[in-house]
Formats: C-alpha cells, sequence, structure tokens
C-alpha cells in the first residue's frame, strides 16, 4: 500500500493543486513543493522497511484492472527500483524549488511536474509490461510540454524531437509487448520470467532488439542520442534535472529489467556490438562535450559519455559491472542533477548558456564557484564523491569481461577532467572579462537550500557506497544470475596466482 | 401485393437524387434536404426488407434514424443560421475553412 | 609485540579537521587563528607520528588499522583500512615533518595574500590526502590520496585564479596526472583479476608466489601501468611537463608539494609494490631507463633557465628520475633514502628561494639579481649548504643517498645507466652552483637586489631546520663500505622486496648488459668490495666537485663565460632555453588536434549532419508525403461528398466483381 501511495501521491496533488486559483502563484508553489516533500519523506518509509537481504518483489500489490486482455495494475520494487524510485522522489522537491523563478502558468507547471513524477515512478514500479507502457507514456506526456511551454528558445523544435524520437522506439517496444502477450497470454513480469521457454524461439533476437532499441533512444546510446543535447539545452532548468537524473534512468532501467532477464540468450548474442556502441558513446560523448561552446550542452554530450559507462555495466554480464552500473545511474542523477541545477541558476542571472559569454565569475560568486567545483569533481569521478565508486566498479567488471572494454572506457577519466576543467576554468577563472556579469548576486538562501542536500549526497555517497549497495546486491545478484554469463564473456578471466583468492 | 423490389426501386431512385441533389447544388439548405432525402431513401429500404423478413427490428432501426435525423436537423439548421449571420450568403462554396 | 593496534587514523583525520575548521568557518577569522589551526593540526600530527615510531614498534608485520568499509560489490572488496610499516612510518614522519615547517614558513609568506584561509584548508586539505596516499591499507584508498592530492595540486597552483598561467598550469597539472592515473587505474584492474583483491597483504602474498617473468606478461603490465601513473605524478618522462609549469604557485607550495612530498608519491608507490616490481626484470629494467633519461634530460634544461623557481623545478624532475633509477636498478631502499634526502633539501631550496623571491620583491629572474649575499645572509648559508647536499658533496645528505643509487646502477649491472646519472651529477651541481653564484655573487643587478631585506625569523627559521636536516639527514644512512651501519636499509627491509637471484641470471642471458662486469649475488647483505664501493664514492664527489668549479669559474671568476657559450652554441641553447620544443610538441599533438576532430568531425560532421540529418531526413520525407495527400483537402463540401461517392462506387464496384467470382 506504501508504494502505491508513493506513486499516486503525486498525481492525486497534481489534481488537488488544480482547486488552487491561479492568481495566488505563491501557495501554489508551495503546495506543489510540500507534495513533492510529502513524497520524499514517505519514500524515506519504503526504505525503511525494505527487506535488505530479500532479492524478490517487495511492496507488492497486484489489482485486476482491465479484464480482457488480462491487465493488472501491478507494482512491486526490488533493491534497484528502490534506489531509482528515491533518486526520483529526492531530486523532485529539489527540482521545484529551483523553479521558483517560474512566473508564467505556475499551475500548470507544478502539477505537470508532480504528474511526471507519478509517470516515472511508476516505470520503476511497474510488474505488468502494459502498466509499464502506460507509464512510459505518461511520463512523456509532461515532459513534452514542460520543454514546449517553458524552455528556452528553439523549445518547441526541440519538445517535437524528444518527443518523436522516444514515440518512435516505443512503438516498437507496444508491438513487443503485445507479442509477447500473444505468445505467454499474459503482461506480468514474474509470469514472463517464470515461462520464458514460450518466446525462447528465433523470435526472441526481433523482441530483444524491440525492446533495446526504446530502451537505448532513451538513455540515450549513440548514435541515438542526437535529442538529447536538444531537449536539455531548450528545457527549463527543473525539467533538465528530471530528464536527466531521472527519464534517461528509465532506458537503462529497462534494459536491467526486461532486456537481460527475459531474452538472455538474445542479450549475450547482441552484447558485443552493444558494448561497442557503448564503448563509442562514452569516448565520442567525452570528445564532443570537450568542443561545446554551451555550457549545458557540454553536460547533456557529457550524458553520453556517462551513461555509456551503465551500458557497458548492463551488458557486462558481471555482478561487479552490475552493481556499479545501477550506482552509477544514481551517481549520474547526483552529478549531473547538481549540475543542471547550478547552471540553471546561473541562467536566472543572465539567461545566457555560452561559456564565452562568462569568464571570472569566481570574484563576483565565490560561493557558487565552490559549489560547482564539488559537483564538477563529482561528475568527473574523483574518489571520495560519488562518480567514481560507480565508474571504477564498472571499469572492474568490465575488465573481466574483457580488458580492452576497461581501456577504452578508462580514457573518459582522462577526457571528463578535461572538459570539465577547461569549461570551469573558462566560466570561473581569471579576470572578469564581461562588464555584465561583475555585480552578479552570489547565491541565496533557496538557492543554496537546493544545491547543499546534492552536494551532501555526493559526498555521502563517495564515501559510504556500503549502505547503497547492501539493498542492492540482491537485486543485481539475480538479474545476473537470470540473465546467466553469455559464452562469449566466459573464458576470459585472467590466470590467477596461488593464494591470490580471498 | 407489391413486390419489394417496387420498394428497393423507389428508394434507390431517392437516394440517387439526393445523391445528386447533394452534389449539384449550392445552397446549404437544398445540400441538407438532400442529406435528409438520402436518409428516408435508406430508411425505405429498411422497412421494406424488414417487412418482407418480417423482422421488427429493422423498424426499430428506422425509429432511431428518424430520431437521430430530427436532431441533427436541429442542430444542422442552428448551425446554418449562424452561418447566415456571420457570411450573409448561404452558399456552400463560400465556406472552404477546412482547406489545406 | 604490542597488542594494541595504533590509531593510524588520528593522523590523517588532524589536518582534515583542520581544512574543514578553516574551509566552513576561516573566512571571518584572523590570520593568527587560521595560521594557528594549520600549523598546529600538521605539527600535532607530527608529534602523533613520532610517538608511533618509537611506541608502535614498526617492525616486520605491518599494522593494519581497519576503520571502516567502503566498497563492497559482488566478490570485489575494498576498505577504508591504513597500514603501518616501515616505508609509510618513514613517508609519515617526512611528510608531517617538512609539512609542519612549510606550513609555518607560509604563515609569513602568505602573510600578505587574500585568501589567507583558503590557502591554509587546501594545505591542510594536501596534507590529509598525503597521509592517505602514504597510509592506505590497499591500493585503491592509495588510489583516493593519489587524487586527492592532484587535486590539491590543482587547487594551489591555481591559487592565484585571476592569473591565466597559474590556472592553465593547475589544468595542466591536473590532466596529465589524470592520464598517469589511467594507466594506474587500469593496473588496478588487473591486480583485481590477478590477486583478486587490492588490499596490499592479499596482493603481495599472491605475487610473492608467482615467478620471475621472463618477457612480458602479466606481472610486467601491470607493473609498467603502474608507472605510467607514477610518471604523471613524479613527473617523469614523457609526462613530466606539468611540474615545471606548476611553479605559478605560491613558493610554498611548491616546495610542499612540488618537490617535497607530491611528486615523489610515484617513487614511494613503486617501491611500495617492490614485490610486483622484483618479479618482471623488464619492468623494472624500463622504470631505471625512464628514471636516466629524466634525470639527463631535465638536467640539461636546468642548465640554462633564468627563472630562480623553474631551474628549481627541472631540478626536481631531474632528482626524481634518480629515485626511479635506484628503484629500477633493485635498490629500493636508495630510492627511497634520496626521496627523504632530497625532501629535506629540495624544500630547503625552494622556500630558500622564496626568501630571496620575497626580499627581491616578487622578482623570479636570476638576471636582477645578484650579490644578495650579503643583504641575506641566513637565507644564502641554509641555501649553501642545500646546494652542497644536492650536489653530492659530503657528509651532506645528498651524498649518501645519491653515491649509493649510482653504486647500485653499477654494482646491478646497469653501467651505463651509473654514467648517465653520473653525468647527471655534474651537471646538477652545475647549474645548482649556477643559480646560488647568480643569486647571491657578483654585484645587484637591480634596485630590488640592492635593497634585499631578510625575511623574519617565522620564514627563517623553518630554513635553519631544514638545513641542520640537509646536513646530518643522510647519516642515518652511511652504507657499511664507508664505515656506516646502513641504519636505514635495515630499517626498510621488512617493506621491501629483495631482487630475486634468477633476476640477474636473467639480465645476464639476456644480454642486456654490454659491458661484462662481475656481478654478484645482490642477495648478501655484506658489501664484498667495499675497496670498489669506496672508489665509486671518490668518482661521484670529484665530479661533483668539478661542476662546482665549473660553475665558479663560469659565473665568478669570468661572469662573461656564460653568455659567450651561448652564443658559441647558439642552436643548441636555444633547444634547451625552449625545453626541446615538447610542450610545443604536445600541444600540436594531442591537444590541437584532438579538438579539431572533435569539433570538425565528431560534431559538425557526425552529429549535426550524419545523425541529425538523417532524423530530419525521416520527418521530412513525412510530410512531403503528407503534402502530396492533403490536396485532396479542398475545403469544398461537395467535392468531398464526391470522394465519398467515388469511394462507395468503388466499393460497390468491388463486391460485384467478388461476388461475380
Amino acid at each position: 500500500m506504501l508504494l502505491t501511495l508513493v506513486i499516486l501521491l503525486p498525481a492525486v496533488s497534481a489534481l488537488a493543486l488544480l482547486t488552487i486559483p491561479s492568481s495566488q502563484p505563491e501557495t501554489i508553489r508551495r503546495a506543489g513543493f510540500a507534495a513533492a516533500l510529502i513524497v520524499f519523506m514517505l519514500s524515506l518509509g519504503l526504505l525503511w522497511q525494505f527487506e535488505s537481504n530479500a532479492a524478490g518483489y517487495q511492496f507488492e500489490s497486484d489489482l485486476p484492472w482491465i479484464g480482457i486482455p488480462d491487465i493488472h495494475f501491478h507494482l512491486g520494487i526490488d533493491g534497484i527500483s528502490l534506489w531509482l524510485i528515491l533518486l526520483t522522489t529526492f531530486l523532485m522537491p529539489i527540482a521545484l524549488l529551483a523553479s521558483w523563478g517560474i512566473t508564467e502558468r505556475v499551475k500548470a507547471f507544478f502539477c505537470l511536474f508532480l504528474l511526471l513524477e507519478t509517470g516515472m515512478m511508476g516505470v520503476f514500479a511497474s510488474l505488468d509490461l502494459f502498466l509499464f507502457y502506460v507509464f512510459w507514456e505518461v511520463s512523456l506526456v509532461p515532459m513534452y510540454f514542460i520543454i514546449g511551454v517553458w524552455g528556452h528558445g528553439r523549445r518547441v523544435y526541440a519538445a517535437i524531437k524528444f518527443f518523436l524520437f522516444t514515440m518512435a522506439g516505443s512503438t516498437l517496444m507496444l508491438v513487443a509487448i503485445v507479442w509477447l502477450y500473444r505468445a505467454a497470454h499474459t503482461f506480468s513480469v514474474p509470469a514472463l520470467l517464470a515461462h520464458r521457454e514460450l518466446f525462447s524461439g528465433p523470435e526472441q533476437g526481433w523482441l530483444f532488439l524491440a525492446f533495446f532499441v526504446a530502451f537505448a533512444i532513451k538513455v540515450p546510446m549513440f548514435p541515438l542520442h542526437t535529442w538529447l543535447p536538444d531537449a536539455h539545452t531548450e528545457a527549463p532548468t527543473a525539467g533538465s534535472v528530471m530528464l536527466a537524473a531521472v527519464m534517461l534512468k528509465m532506458g537503462t532501467y529497462g534494459m536491467v529489467r526486461f532486456c537481460l532477464p527475459l531474452f538472455p540468450e538474445a542479450a549475450g548474442r547482441h552484447a558485443p556490438w552493444i558494448i561497442a556502441l557503448a564503448l563509442i558513446g562514452i569516448v565520442y560523448g567525452a570528445l564532443v562535450a570537450m568542443v561545446q561552446p554551451n555550457i549545458k550542452k557540454l553536460v547533456a554530450y557529457s550524458s553520453v559519455s556517462h551513461l555509456g559507462f551503465v551500458v557497458l555495466g548492463v551488458f557486462a554480464f558481471n555482478q561487479i559491472a552490475m552493481d556499479g552500473a545501477v550506482y552509477q545511474m544514481l551517481n549520474h542523477g547526483i552529478s549531473t542533477g547538481g549540475l543542471f541545477l547550478l547552471v540553471g541558476m546561473l541562467y536566472d542571472r543572465r539567461h545566457r548558456f555560452e561559456i564565452a559569454e562568462y569568464g571570472g565569475l569566481s570574484t563576483p560568486m565565490p560561493i557558487y564557484t565552490s559549489f560547482f567545483l564539488f559537483v564538477t569533481l563529482s561528475s568527473i569521478g574523483l574518489p571520495l564523491l560519488n562518480g567514481f565508486v560507480g565508474e571504477f566498479l564498472v571499469l572492474v567488471g568490465a575488465s573481466q569481461a574483457r580488458f580492452v572494454y576497461s581501456i577504452i572506457a578508462g580514457t573518459a577519466t582522462i577526457l571528463s577532467a578535461v572538459y570539465m576543467l577547461w569549461m570551469y576554468q573558462r566560466v570561473f577563472l581569471g579576470e572578469n572579462t564581461n562588464p555584465a556579469n561583475a555585480n552578479l548576486p552570489d547565491l541565496s538562501l533557496r538557492e543554496k537550500t537546493v544545491a547543499i542536500p546534492v552536494m551532501a549526497m555526493a559526498l555521502i555517497m563517495g564515501v559510504a557506497s556500503g549502505w547503497f549497495f547492501k539493498p542492492m546486491e540482491a537485486s543485481t545478484a539475480r538479474v545476473v544470475k537470470q540473465t546467466g554469463v553469455p559464452a562469449h564473456v566466459k573464458n576470459a578471466a585472467p590466470a590467477t596466482y596461488e593464494g591470490g583468492t580471498r | 401485393m407489391i413486390p419489394v423490389s417496387w420498394y428497393l426501386i423507389l428508394s434507390a431512385v431517392l437516394f440517387v437524387l439526393g445523391v445528386a441533389g447533394f452534389l449539384i447544388k449550392r445552397n446549404v439548405i437544398t445540400v441538407f434536404m438532400s442529406i435528409e432525402l438520402m436518409l428516408n431513401a435508406v430508411n425505405l429500404s429498411f422497412v421494406a426488407f424488414g417487412y418482407m423478413l418480417g423482422d421488427y427490428n429493422a423498424h426499430i432501426f428506422v425509429f432511431f434514424v428518424m430520431v437521430v435525423a430530427a436532431a441533427e436537423a436541429a442542430v444542422g439548421l442552428a448551425i446554418i443560421m449562424l452561418m447566415y449571420h456571420n457570411r450573409k450568403s448561404l452558399n456552400v462554396d463560400d465556406i472552404e475553412l477546412l482547406k489545406f | 609485540m604490542e597488542t594494541t593496534t595504533p590509531q593510524l587514523w588520528i593522523l590523517p583525520a588532524l589536518p582534515l579537521l583542520g581544512a574543514a575548521i578553516n574551509g566552513f568557518f576561516g573566512k571571518r577569522q584572523s590570520r593568527a587563528f587560521i595560521g594557528g589551526v594549520a600549523c598546529s593540526t600538521v605539527g600535532l600530527a607530527f608529534l602523533y607520528a613520532v610517538y608511533l615510531f618509537f611506541t608502535a614498534g614498526v617492525g616486520d608485520t605491518p599494522r593494519i588499522d581497519y576503520i571502516a568499509p567502503w566498497i563492497s560489490a559482488g566478490s570485489f572488496h575494498a576498505d577504508f583500512s591504513l597500514y603501518l610499516d616501515p616505508l609509510s612510518m618513514l613517508m609519515t614522519l617526512v611528510v608531517t615533518g617538512v609539512g609542519f615547517l612549510i606550513h609555518v614558513y607560509a604563515t609569513e609568506y602568505m602573510a600578505h595574500e587574500d585568501g589567507f584561509y583558503r590557502f591554509f584548508c587546501y594545505l591542510n586539505l594536501f596534507m590529509f590526502f598525503m597521509l592517505t596516499l602514504v597510509l592506505a591499507g590497499n591500493y585503491l584508498l592509495l588510489f583516493v590520496g593519489w587524487e586527492g592530492v592532484g587535486l590539491c595540486s590543482y587547487l594551489l597552483i591555481g591559487f592565484y585564479y585571476l592569473k591565466q598561467s597559474a590556472i592553465i598550469a593547475g589544468k595542466k597539472a591536473f590532466v596529465v596526472n589524470r592520464i598517469g592515473d589511467f594507466g594506474f587505474t587500469l593496473a588496478m584492474l588487473l591486480i583485481i583479476g590477478t590477486a583478486g583483491s587490492l588490499d596490499y597483504g592479499t596482493v603481495f602474498k599472491a605475487f610473492q608466489n608467482a615467478p620471475v617473468e621472463n618477457g612480458v606478461g602479466a606481472v610486467t603490465i601491470i607493473c609498467l601501468l603502474l608507472m605510467m601513473g607514477a610518471c604523471g605524478k613524479s613527473a617523469q618522462v614523457p609526462l613530466y611537463v606539468w611540474l615545471p609549469d606548476a611553479m605559478e604557485g605560491p613558493t610554498p607550495v611548491s616546495a610542499l608539494i612540488h618537490a617535497a612530498t607530491m611528486v615523489t608519491a610515484g617513487v614511494y608507490m613503486v617501491a611500495r609494490s617492490s614485490h610486483l616490481f622484483v618479479k618482471s626484470p623488464v619492468a623494472m629494467e624500463v622504470v631505471a631507463v625512464i628514471g636516466c633519461i629524466t634525470c639527463i634530460f631535465a638536467a640539461t634544461i636546468g642548465l640554462v633557465q633564468t627563472d630562480i623557481k623553474r631551474v628549481l623545478a627541472y631540478s626536481t624532475v631531474s632528482q626524481l628520475g634518480y629515485m626511479f633509477l635506484g628503484c629500477g636498478v633493485g635498490a629500493f631502499s636508495a630510492g627511497v633514502f634520496h626521496l627523504m634526502t632530497h625532501a629535506f633539501f629540495k624544500a630547503l631550496l625552494f622556500l630558500g628561494a622564496g626568501s630571496v623571491i620575497t626580499a627581491m620583491h616578487h622578482e623570479q629572474e636570476m638576471g636582477a639579481m645578484g650579490g644578495l649575499r650579503k643583504k641575506i645572509p641566513t637565507t644564502f648559508m641554509t641555501m649553501l649548504l642545500a646546494c652542497l647536499a644536492i650536489s653530492g658533496i659530503p657528509p651532506f645528505a645528498g651524498f649518501f643517498s645519491k653515491d649509493e643509487i649510482l653504486w647500485s646502477a653499477w654494482h646491478n649491472g646497469h653501467p651505463w645507466l651509473w654514467l648517465g646519472g653520473s653525468i647527471t651529477a655534474g651537471m646538477t651541481a652545475f647549474y645548482m652552483f649556477r643559480l646560488l653564484f647568480l643569486t647571491f655573487f657578483g654585484e645587484p643587478r637591480s634596485d630590488h637586489a640592492q635593497h634585499a631585506h631578510e625575511s623574519p625569523s617565522t620564514m627563517t627559521v623553518p630554513l635553519i631546520c631544514l638545513a641542520v636536516l640537509s646536513v646530518i639527514g643522510g647519516w642515518i644512512g652511511v652504507p657499511k663500505a664507508l664505515g656506516g651501519s646502513a641504519h636505514f636499509e635495515h630499517f626498510l627491509e621488512p617493506s621491501l622486496a629483495r631482487v630475486p637471484v634468477e633476476f640477474s641470471a636473467y639480465a645476464r642471458a639476456s644480454g642486456s648488459d654490454p659491458i661484462d662486469i662481475p656481478r654478484p649475488n645482490p642477495e648478501p647483505a655484506e658489501p664484498e668490495e667495499p675497496g670498489a664501493e669506496r672508489l665509486f664514492s671518490l668518482i661521484a664527489v670529484v665530479i661533483g666537485a668539478s661542476g662546482i668549479g665549473l660553475a665558479y669559474y663560469a659565473y665568478v671568476v669570468k661572469p662573461e663565460t656564460g653568455q659567450k657559450l651561448s652564443a658559441q652554441f647558439h642552436g643548441a641553447y636555444r633547444v634547451l632555453l625552449n625545453k626541446y620544443y615538447v610542450d610545443e610538441l604536445y600541444e600540436v599533438l594531442f591537444l590541437k588536434s584532438t579538438t579539431a576532430v572533435s569539433r570538425e568531425v565528431l560534431w559538425h560532421a557526425v552529429d549535426e549532419t550524419v545523425i541529425d540529418g538523417a532524423a530530419n531526413g525521416v520527418g521530412s520525407t513525412a510530410r512531403a508525403m503528407g503534402g502530396f495527400a492533403r490536396l485532396m483537402q479542398s475545403g469544398f463540401i461537395r467535392s468531398y461528398a464526391a470522394w465519398v461517392l467515388f469511394g462507395a462506387v468503388g466499393a460497390l464496384f468491388y463486391m460485384i466483381l467478388q461476388w461475380a467470382k
């Protein structure tokens, strides 16, 4: 019940928000923020009651929804979903607090965000494929409007591009879902997992691809990533945050939850070129990020690179890499979400994203500068901050699949330092070059309240990763076990000297 | 006993008249009346078949059609009134807002 | 043996506390408070380290202080655990001791700078990471310190954040270090693959059982990758380019980070991994050769530099090369010994240079100095001692450590490396005394030099302390051949691996050594050829003394010799002055080409043209088709009706046809 409450409460409060007259924007903001905060508190209850060592689904609730075909309102979470839901609920109040500057159509803005929250959490908790699809699409619509209505310059282009790319993928997924129903006469994920033989024939490859393409677009993987820079650049701050931090994870989550366990053989067969694409994405995203003249685009391309790590970890088919991949999803949410939040604060002051517009900001805005440096360091994977743990584990896991994967992926650690620090240097260091920036105010109390929880989380996740792995281990282990190890990575373990095992 | 084919021929003639009127006439009122004519032509064949087959469902359908047609006439005439009010014309060719 | 585990966590925690206090509250505090916090935390750490040295019974078995779990995923575990053995004990003492002196010095040196609290916050943070690095109980925690000191180095080089050259130098340092760290990361991955863990105990045990590797195998690759990391951190060829630029930072930073402690982390790491390196002759050879190349290469550049700090920077690179040379020829303890003595005299040289620079009102060009001997006598005296130490004149500290490295190079069968090291020793003596003579002798060459004043005692006392250490620091490691008892080597023995017997057999068989000299088994502790060792010491002293003599001739007796020489060998002089054009080469090879390819090919061509073009192409095709179809939509009701009619007729016709069949 608690899970259902957490997931539906935002949508219900969105409806409640509609009753507040539009003439009181401050009340709407506060009510929306309060609702998101309550949802976060409730979701902490999920963490509190979660059984860490159990691999199965918890907080399950299964209600018949539509009789024919047999569709259920079936929710339940395991350790992976748990953290992604917490990531969503954690960032939502922060994103809303960062949107205090929105003055047009405040009510619609806050309602859409709450609706978005329900959609995204529903994706992470659905155990019925049809329901999953519904939530998947439900989350798409608010984001479309958020970008299209409250975005910047080319917002309509970006919104439509975002919508069409995602739609193209999800259509394929819908076909695959229907096909699965035809084969197994159920949409229930646990039931499908128990009867994988019903669709393990030659069609498995096609089903895998249909799901995979839908998810790969969402991640986004090279070469399906071009919607992301546009969507990120044009979206309002909170939209970018939720898009980067949570929506992209819907894609990688889908891979972990569906692509691998439902279609293990196909996943194993297709893994080599998927990993190749992930590696290309890692290096490519970093290289392109390096030459971006626009801060938001730079961060967007860095997302392509970071999520390449996640996909690499998922398709390395071992426990360490899978743990690292899931952790990297959370890390990326925190680090990139934090970066977008901070960039948004700069936008609120100057309405520009071009790096060339800035320079020497550390003089007028010292606190902002130090915050930005902190989040930058977390993004480039400095040890003791969050990014390092996930990246390193993915590298360890990938090296056990094939060492060359780690060599290629490892170059991103160099490149990320180059592009992030170069940007940091051009924006913040040196003499102030633009008179328009000379008197920018430093962070307000509200803005500090926005940034500090994110930074604190980055530090906690870097130092005390054990807290995060503990509820997750059993679930990742189960996914790895369900998937099995495909033949082509089995023989890659290097020689071990005697006495070398623990 | 009049064979059913006569009814059907009459119905077809009425229907074709309706179609022809719809296509040829430009006055909205006339076009509207042509539509009513087509509806009633279909009603006639319904009744005729119903009588032939001894199935009274057909009669019920006819009543439905008549009720809908009456409602449609009310709405349609209201639209026509407004159209005349706005455009001072009853020529269908003057109304082309649906164009690409 | 004692039963209590030493509370090692206190060591890094103290400076971290100082950093936190200064970072969060320092802005509104007085400078005395900030300096007091910073110095006292480091000072306390030093005292605690001394206490541990005497009480913790640092001996054969390492003391492990397990603090907390860190990462645990699948079969991989890494914890926060600290590791105390002779090697880390020594490093801790050096780091905290020299660090404390430099902190004290810096309170005066930085007294009039803005961002005083920021400076000491970073400096304390650096101490925290450095102590984490040396005390870490596994490679991953070592890496934490490793990256952390890199970060602090970045922050401190760019401390004058309004100065373009400083911030660019900071970024360069960080990025070049990251290249090395890339190698280090890969090495860790391979170690995990081989030993299943990153804990020192497990790893060393696993590798002790491994056979010595003939040719290039897993161990060699691991060692080479570790060496890549060390090259980045310790500024070895080809990744040395960041260190000279790092001199943009405040001078105490140069002394602490870029001379005494951080840059020696690579040497520490290689020594720490000695159990791995001794299994791979090839890797050892590479380490030694890189060290030798670096020390010659940097020394030649150092000969002609005119900025006082740059001379010292290249000298640091060169001396680090010595340390690697020592490790590479199997004399790990000699490498670490030189690390320690170098920390003393190089920190002293930098601090002395800082004192000179203060006296000269922030002028760093030696061309503007001269005659400072009488103006700032304490600085002069201490720097003279440091120069004698680095030049390898007995009985100063540098003599013993350098001599031991050179002797080991010869003794373990690397006469060419010995030759390289000896030539470098001569050059070192020359350029150090060139620096000394240009700065302190002759006539003042500018107004500032004319009116220079000695620094206050907060700066000179650390100088004197370091000068004492530079003199006596080498006495703990006097080799037996020279009548000492090699305390130092014995102290470190439990931490370092010995080069196995098969090793030199391999070296002989592979013919890596062109000169056939007797190569006895390096195992025994008793020197078998005290006579030979004494002879080589004498050679080293002669070389050092002749370097000094040459400098004296060229810069004191006939001061115009320098110009004449540079005019005569104009081409070579320009190449050296421009540091072999390596920076320019790297810029074209790596920076410009990468950005150009990324911008033009990857971004504009692939992303915007090909991929977006394909996506937009699908869109515009659909639009074109729709545009054709919409012609039907004429807006005339009667035309729609006609379409319906045609459609109905068509459908009827089709049905009739079907029926007719």
